[in-house]
C-alpha cells in the first residue's frame, strides 16, 4: 500500500513522517525515527512495554496505527530522560534494583510517570492497578511498586 | 505478528464513514482499536480498509437529557469514568469501567468499540443489559434505536447491518436511592472475567426488593440477563438465605462452556458467586 504523510510531534519536535497505513506507531519510532527506547515485547497489547504518552496519557503504541498519531503530541521514553542526571523514577528504580532485564522498564516508567504527574499522591495500590497492564517477567513487582512509591516525592515537589 | 495490508481512510463527518463503509464490505470501523488492532495482529481478520472514526466531530459527547445519559461511541473510557455526569448519574457504570483492561487500555478504548465487538465478558454489555439501555446506531438507511437486548446474537455477533455504526448508548440515569453491585474475577487484574455480575434494585417502603435487574459476565456465548435468580429476589427483604437462593439459581441458568481456563461447571459456580457478591455488596451485608 501507498505510505500517508502525516505530521506529528515527537518529544517535543515537530516530525514528518511517510508511514504505510498497517504501520504500528511502536514501528515507526523505532524504525523510522530511531527511537529504540520504546520496546515492542508482544505487538499485540498484552505487555505494555510499548506504552508511550499521547497527548499526555499513557498508550500502547503497538495498538495505534502511526498514521493515527497525524496532529497529536507523543513523548517516549527519550522524551522522559535528561542528558544531564537521572529523573526521579530513573533514580528510583537504580536505588530499589527495579529493574533485570531492563525490557520492560521504558514501559513502566513512562506508565509510572503518567500516573504520578497525574496523582502525585498514589498508593501503593492504585500504583498495583495502574502498572498491571506493564508485565514483568524477571524481577517481580515488589521492587517496581516500592521505586514508584520513593519517586511520589519529586512528583509532589513538582506540584507544590 | 505485523498486521495485514489495508488501506486507511479517516472521514470528518458520520456520513462520509458510512458511505466508506457500504462501498466496500470488507471494510471495517476504527474505534479505539483496543480490540480490533489485536485482531489484526492475530491475523484473525484482513479488513481491505480501516476507517478511523476519531476525526467524526461530535462522536464522544457525553449528556444528559430527559433522565437519559447518552454516551458518544467514540467516548473513552477514561473520559467516561472521569466524567462528572457519569459520577452522578451513573455511578454502576463508573464501578464497571475500572474493571476494563487496563489503564493504558482505558485511555484509548472507546464504548462504541467495546459494544460493537460484542466480547461475551465485556463489562459494559452486561452494564447495558441490566440497565434496560438503548444503542443508537446509524446506517445507509438511516438511523435506528435497539434495545440492549435485541442487540447481542452471540459472541463477537451483534445485530448492526453492514455499514452500520453504533453511535451513542443511552442508559436510564439512576435513581439516587437505587441499590446496585457489580463483582468480576478474573485471574489477574485487567484480564478478561471469568465470571462477572452486574445487579441493581430498588427496594419497596416496606423494605422488600422491587425490580430486581441481574445481568451476567462471560456466562454464556453473549452477555446475559439472569432472570432466574431476578425471580427468586422480588418481593423478598434482603437476607443472606435469599441472596444464597438468588445465587444458585444464577449458577443453574448460566451456560458457560468449557474452555482453556476453566471447565463449565467451575464456570458456573463462579458465576453463582459473583452473583451473590454483587448481591451482597448491594445489600450493604457481609459474607461471611
Amino acid at each position: 500500500m501507498p505510505t500517508l504523510p502525516i505530521d506529528c510531534t515527537v518529544n517535543g519536535a515537530a516530525t514528518h513522517l511517510d508511514v504505510a497505513p498497517r504501520t504500528i506507531l511502536a514501528d515507526a519510532l523505532r524504525q523510522d525515527l530511531g527511537l529504540t527506547g520504546t520496546h515492542v515485547g508482544c505487538a499485540h497489547g498484552s505487555c505494555g512495554a510499548c506504552t508511550i504518552l499521547l497527548d499526555g496519557a499513557a498508550v500502547r503504541s503497538c495498538l495505534m496505527l502511526a498514521v493515527q498519531a497525524a496532529g497529536h503530541a507523543i513523548t517516549t521514553i527519550e522524551g522522559l530522560s535528561n542528558p544531564d542526571a537521572l529523573t526521579p523514577l530513573q533514580a528510583a528504580f537504580r536505588k530499589h534494583g527495579a529493574l533485570q532485564c531492563g525490557f520492560c522498564t521504558p514501559g513502566m516508567i513512562v506508565t509510572a510517570h503518567a500516573l504520578l504527574s497525574a496523582n502525585p499522591d498514589a498508593d501503593a495500590d492504585t500504583i498495583r492497578d495502574m502498572l498491571s497492564g506493564n508485565l514483568c517477567r524477571c524481577t517481580g513487582y515488589i521492587s517496581i511498586i516500592e521505586a514508584v512509591l520513593d519517586a511520589r516525592a519529586a512528583y509532589q515537589e513538582a506540584r507544590a | 505478528m505485523k498486521l495485514p495490508d489495508f488501506t486507511y481512510a479517516a472521514p470528518t463527518d458520520l456520513r462520509g464513514a458510512i458511505s466508506l463503509l457500504a462501498a466496500d464490505p470488507a471494510a471495517r470501523a476504527l474505534a479505539g482499536g483496543q480490540s480490533l488492532i489485536p485482531v489484526l495482529a492475530f491475523r484473525l481478520g484482513a479488513p481491505s480498509m480501516l476507517v478511523d472514526l476519531s476525526n467524526i466531530a461530535d462522536l464522544d459527547k457525553i449528556e444528559v437529557n430527559n433522565a437519559r445519559l447518552r454516551i458518544g461511541a467514540m467516548a473513552r473510557w477514561a473520559a467516561v469514568a472521569e466524567s462528572p455526569l457519569v459520577h452522578t448519574h451513573h455511578p454502576l457504570l463508573r464501578a464497571a469501567i475500572s474493571h476494563v483492561a487496563h489503564y493504558q487500555v482505558r485511555n484509548r478504548g472507546t464504548i462504541g468499540g467495546s459494544l460493537a465487538h460484542a466480547d461475551p465478558a465485556a463489562e459494559l454489555a452486561a452494564v447495558a443489559l441490566a440497565c434496560d439501555a438503548t444503542i443508537i446506531a446509524q446506517g445507509p438507511q438511516g438511523q435506528r434505536r435497539i434495545a440492549v437486548a435485541d442487540f447481542f446474537c452471540g459472541a463477537l455477533t451483534t445485530a448492526l447491518t453492514p455499514a452500520e455504526l453504533v453511535i451513542a448508548l443511552e442508559l436510564p440515569c439512576m435513581p439516587t436511592d437505587l441499590r446496585w453491585g457489580f463483582a468480576e474475577f478474573a485471574r489477574r487484574r485487567g484480564d478478561f472475567a471469568l465470571a462477572g455480575a452486574v445487579v441493581h434494585f430498588s427496594l419497596d417502603a416496606a423494605g422488600a426488593i422491587i425490580n430486581p435487574h441481574i445481568a451476567g459476565i462471560g456466562a454464556s456465548d453473549r452477555p446475559r440477563r439472569l432472570t432466574a435468580p431476578e425471580t427468586v429476589l422480588a418481593g423478598q427483604a434482603p437476607s443472606l438465605a435469599i441472596l444464597r437462593a438468588a445465587a444458585d439459581v444464577a449458577t443453574a441458568e448460566t451456560d458457560a462452556a468449557d474452555d482453556l481456563h476453566g471447565s463449565a461447571a467451575y464456570r458456573r459456580s463462579l458465576a453463582g458467586t459473583m452473583v451473590l457478591r454483587a448481591l451482597a455488596d448491594a445489600c450493604a451485608i457481609t459474607l461471611p
